[in-house]
């Protein structure tokens, strides 16, 4: 299949699908759309080559909105589809995109597990702690004690930490973003998409419309009692080293790993970008090195298994 | 005595090795020219409780077992009297099953046989097994490790029988040998002299003892294969150039998994272990969209997580997956080693609103190769999802078969999307067309974007809640199914044999076409009084051909392995036809051809409309009780049964 760009440059249009968009006006997902749009035409990856693929909730719906592969597939079933479909196709760029009661909640034993696989894909998560299309009830990530206005009590489980959780499964590329700061989003997003390996990013995503608690002006510190000081600051603008530098060397991959999981306990103020970032070997490496892939030619174009020989197989059970 | 067939069985703890010996036998015997059909009972667990295999031999093709047994071969005690050491057994051995004339074969010093035998007229060849372990272990200076090496016992007693049937060591030597190749060939020697050494002895003391005798071995042997079920899938999948397998491990799936596991590097396959059956579906489903032949197998439980994925695949038109559901003893856990073909209709209705699916139901390997084949052609050219039921008898039957002919064997990929045909034109993954189908692209395919959505959606793939498009998508949906009906042949449909005018129709599907084809060579030789019809597509339902096929019929007779005779009750919904004898049998075992003449014979005698079989017969409804009470009366007469002996770890013998 031909993968060169029929266009010397990718503008954002490009990554546009011409439809209605429905989210509520306002909604913190429009951010995100947009990050991720500006994303691909930073890395200028030509759009045939990029698959979308959601859960569902007002988060699932963004394939529909971009102008790529688009798979709008079940709630909580982003990591296996991204999965599947990767591994078809691993020249392509993968990225899943779903709510957080998609990811934390019904998708929670795929998300673990996604992470230990470390496939080359890029998920973000769109976080706005509550299960916003069913209408506003509480999600894995809505802090015990409180209540939306869409709740009718306050949740009495406790939190998910997703950045926590992510690092314990093995995910090798971890970061929150905010989705309202679009310009900083797009950077972390076009990060994740070069990193080889899987990426999270835990999106910090306001929901107008259920969620009262984590609203535009509260992120930006203007609610009363907050002093004009926002919650949000970014690990960029602090001495904060997320990378690994040698994978090999076990301490400093857990020294790393532990700085990260303190970081993500913080929560008087809450830090924004790469909590950390580690080069190994992805699921395809390994299966390029048993020689069960190759990648320069991927399962999807591969003619030569619709012509394989089983005489072997059988002339061994003789 | 020659007769047509002998049935040899060899029992013993679980991990005890009797698969090996009696695999290997199978084998030596395949390549002797036999018609082989071989099949394992065993339990839910790893080490030490009773399985037993079954061989059944002859040169007219055998496609099931008989309740009969020529020559046992029991590896300890409980292979012969049970589970007495149980509170509450659960079986009595194996002595009962041996035919008058036949011989059991055991550790020597074993104590209890000749009262439980209650002077039937069976011969006993009581083998010292160990005493050969030890022999040939001592040949290569290792005599002292012998109770290490009791693993080898099945070597020796395998050797002992072929003494006692009176067939060639030498190629069971060397059948033991080809299975321990380079360093392990000396483990390979020391188990042939093992097994030589017991046949020696066997030959001195027993030669010509057992009444029952191999029938003359064919003088033309033909070529041919010795296969399993799993093996039979997994190979057809290679062969139908499937890219991605997925599963998540569950019996008696998962050894087809683990055979393609085995093929990775050689055929660029990739075999993907889930978290679970929900990804492994879903995980299938986006391989299929992603352009690769993708599949999936499982077994009920994990077909149980699978319904939305099915949805999945269904509304967004997937090339599929395949998804092979090895039937087992439900419900939920249920019988996890046991036959059942109980999810018929489970296969049929899984997942929420109209479905378009096809549902296969091969009888036999063959069936399983050729159908499994078949079935990645239907989901790519029809985009949808199909299901193959087979089922833990199918999955471990071994059985000799000459290597499937692949000289027919096409691939079709369906309507693909070819950027230049398309022209100018705006591409619609879900453009409606004529047939319903919609020429599909593969992502990263240039001018092929779509969307796809889980949601009811337009042409392009976008969410429409809209009437006139609701109608035009479900048309388009199901109506697949309809050209699929009217394109797949009758012949891949069901397979009907015997004298379309007799009197009797016995209609049945899936693996009880063995015992079924089998019983009805011995019932009606000259295909007088029955015929047999076999359905092998559910989805779509042949309802035509099976109308007329049935329509005039006499008495027709269903038989499966479930309780609730879901066969005939999906015959009655196809067709409005109305079965007389629904034959069930539901204790988590195969039909043997006994049984099934044991039914056949209630069914014609006009023996009601339900008939129950298990072991071995006809049964009532008070069966099952006094088999318990019955088992519970015997442990207390036999309480100081011994436990049986854990093997030790696989690896000392193969
Ligand atoms: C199996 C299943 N259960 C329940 C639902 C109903 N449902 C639709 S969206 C949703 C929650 C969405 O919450 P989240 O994932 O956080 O996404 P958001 O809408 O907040 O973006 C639920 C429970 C469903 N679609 N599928
Ligand atoms: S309900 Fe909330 S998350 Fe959903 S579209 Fe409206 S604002 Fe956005
Ligand atoms: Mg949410």
């Amino acid at each position: 299949m031909a993968t060169t760009p029929t266009k010397v440059e990718f503008k954002i249009k490009d990554y546009k699908a011409d439809i209605h968009n429905d989210w509520c006006p306002g909604c913190g997902d429009f951010g995100i759309l947009t990050a991720l749009q500006m994303a691909l035409v930073k890395l200028q990856i030509p759009s045939h080559r990029v698959a979308v693929v959601s859960g569902i909730g007002c988060s699932g719906k963004t394939p529909h909105y971009m102008q790529t592969y688009a798979f709008h597939t079940l709630h909580g079933r982003v990591m296996p589809s991204v999965t599947g479909l990767k591994l078809a196709n691993p020249s392509l760029t993968v990225i899943g995109v779903g709510g957080d009661g998609d990811a934390y909640g019904i998708g929670a034993g795929h998300f673990v597990n996604g992470g230990r696989r470390n496939l080359d894909i890029t998920y973000i998560v769109f976080n706005n702690d509550v299960y916003a299309l069913t209408k506003g009830q509480g999600s894995p990530t809505i802090a015990q004690g409180t209540k939306t206005k869409s709740m009718a009590e306050e949740s009495i489980m406790q939190a998910l930490n997703p950045v926590a959780l992510a690092l314990v499964c093995g995910y090798t590329f971890v970061a929150r973003g905010y989705a309202l700061d679009v310009k900083t989003l797009t950077d972390l997003i076009a990060q994740g998409i070069r990193h080889r390996g899987s990426t999270l990013i835990d999106v910090l995503q306001t929901c107008p419309t259920y969620n009262d608690l984590h609203t535009k002006p509260w992120y930006e510190g203007k609610k009363p009692g907050q002093n004009g000081i926002s919650p949000l600051y970014r690990l960029d603008q602090t001495d904060y080293d997320p990378r690994v530098q040698d994978p090999a060397n076990r301490r400093e991959v857990s020294q790393k790993k532990t700085q990260a999981i303190l970081k993500s306990e913080e929560d008087e103020r809450l830090p924004l970008g790469i909590f950390y970032q580690c080069e190994i070997p992805t699921y395809e490496d390994y299966l390029e090195k048993k020689g069960h892939i190759d990648r320069a030619h991927p399962l999807a174009e591969r003619e030569d298994i619709f012509h394989r020989d089983v005489t072997p197989l059988l002339d061994a059970l003789t | 005595m020659p007769q047509k067939s002998f049935s040899w069985m060899i029992g013993g703890p679980q991990g005890g090795g009797i698969n090996t010996s009696a695999e290997l036998l199978a084998k030596v015997l395949s390549r002797g020219g036999y018609q082989v059909f071989g099949n394992i009972e065993y339990n839910s667990n790893i080490k030490g409780k009773h399985s037993y295999y079954r061989l059944r031999i002859a040169v007219e093709p055998v496609r099931s077992h008989l309740e009969e047994i020529h020559l046992l071969v029991a590896l300890e005690d409980e292979t012969l009297f049970g589970d007495l050491y149980h509170e509450w057994p659960a079986h009595r051995g194996h002595i009962h099953e041996v035919a008058e004339g036949g011989g059991i074969l055991f550790q020597e010093g074993t104590q209890g046989i000749e009262e439980r035998l209650n002077g039937r007229r069976v011969h006993l060849f009581p083998i010292p097994y160990s005493k050969f372990v030890e022999a040939a272990l001592t040949a290569v200076g290792k005599g002292s490790q012998a109770h290490e090496y009791r693993i080898m016992n099945n070597t020796a007693a395998l050797g002992a029988a072929i003494g006692v049937m009176g067939y060639d060591i030498d190629r069971v030597a060397a059948v033991i040998k080809e299975g321990f190749k380079g360093k392990a060939s000396k483990v390979g020697e020391m188990n042939a002299n093992c097994a030589h050494l017991a046949y020696d002895y066997a030959r001195k003391h027993f030669a010509g003892k057992l009444e029952f005798s191999l029938p003359p071995a064919p003088a033309k042997p033909r070529k041919q294969i010795m296969i399993k079920g799993t093996q039979a899938v997994g190979i057809a999948k290679l062969k139908a150039g499937c890219g991605i397998q997925t599963y998540y491990p569950i019996s008696p799936a998962t050894d087809e998994s683990v055979y393609l596991e085995g093929q990775q590097s050689a055929y660029k396959l990739v075999v993907l272990q889930t978290e679970d059956e929900v990804a492994a579906i879903d995980a299938a489903v986006m391989a299929a969209h992603g352009g690769v032949r993708a599949s999936t197998s499982t077994s009920g439980p994990g077909f149980a997580l699978m319904p939305e994925g099915l949805g999945f695949a269904a509304i967004t038109e997937a090339p599929g997956p395949v998804i092979h559901v090895y039937q087992r003893g439900g419900p939920s856990t249920g019988l996890p080693t046991r036959q059942e073909q109980g999810d018929l209709r489970f296969a049929l209705y899984a997942g929420q609103g109209d479905i378009p699916r096809i549902v296969m139901a091969p009888g036999d390997l063959n069936e399983c190769f050729y159908d499994t084949f078949d079935a990645f052609n239907y989901a790519d050219r029809y985009q949808v999802p199909v299901i193959v039921l087979v089922d833990k008898f199918l999955s471990g039957l071994y059985a000799s078969l000459p290597p499937f002919d692949m000289s027919g064997l096409t691939i079709d990929r369906g309507a693909l999307f070819d950027p230049k045909a398309n022209g100018n034109g705006r591409y619609m993954r879900y453009r409606f067309t004529e047939s319903g189908i919609s020429p599909r692209s593969i992502p990263g395919q240039e001018g092929g974007m779509f969307w796809s959505t889980t949601d009811e959606h337009d042409q392009v793939g976008h969410i429409s809640e809209a009437i006139g498009n609701r109608l035009v998508m479900m048309r388009k949906r199901m109506g697949k199914m309809d050209l699929a009906a009217r394109e797949i042949p009758d012949e891949k449909k069901f397979t009907f044999s015997g004298n379309p005018k007799a009197p009797v129709s016995v209609v049945a599907w899936g693996s009880t076409k063995g015992a079924i084809l089998d019983a009805l060579a011995r019932l009606d030789p000259e295909q007088q009084n029955y015929n047999f019809l076999q359905l092998r597509i559910f989805q779509p339902f042949p309802v035509e051909a099976v109308q007329r096929l049935l329509g005039s019929a006499g008495k027709i007779i269903t038989l499966e392995c479930n309780y609730s005779a879901q066969l005939a009750g999906v015959l009655r919904e196809q067709t409005g036809i109305k079965v007389h004898h629904r034959v069930v049998k539901y204790d988590g075992r195969p039909f043997s051809e006994d049984e099934v003449v044991a039914a056949l014979e209630k069914a014609t005698a006009d023996g009601g409309e339900e008939i129950v079989i298990a072991d071995g017969r006809v049964i009532g409804p008070d069966y099952g009780r006094q088999q318990v009470d019955e088992m519970v009366e015997l442990r207390k007469k036999n309480a100081k049964m011994n436990v049986p002996i854990v093997p030790l770890p696989p690896g000392y013998n193969r």
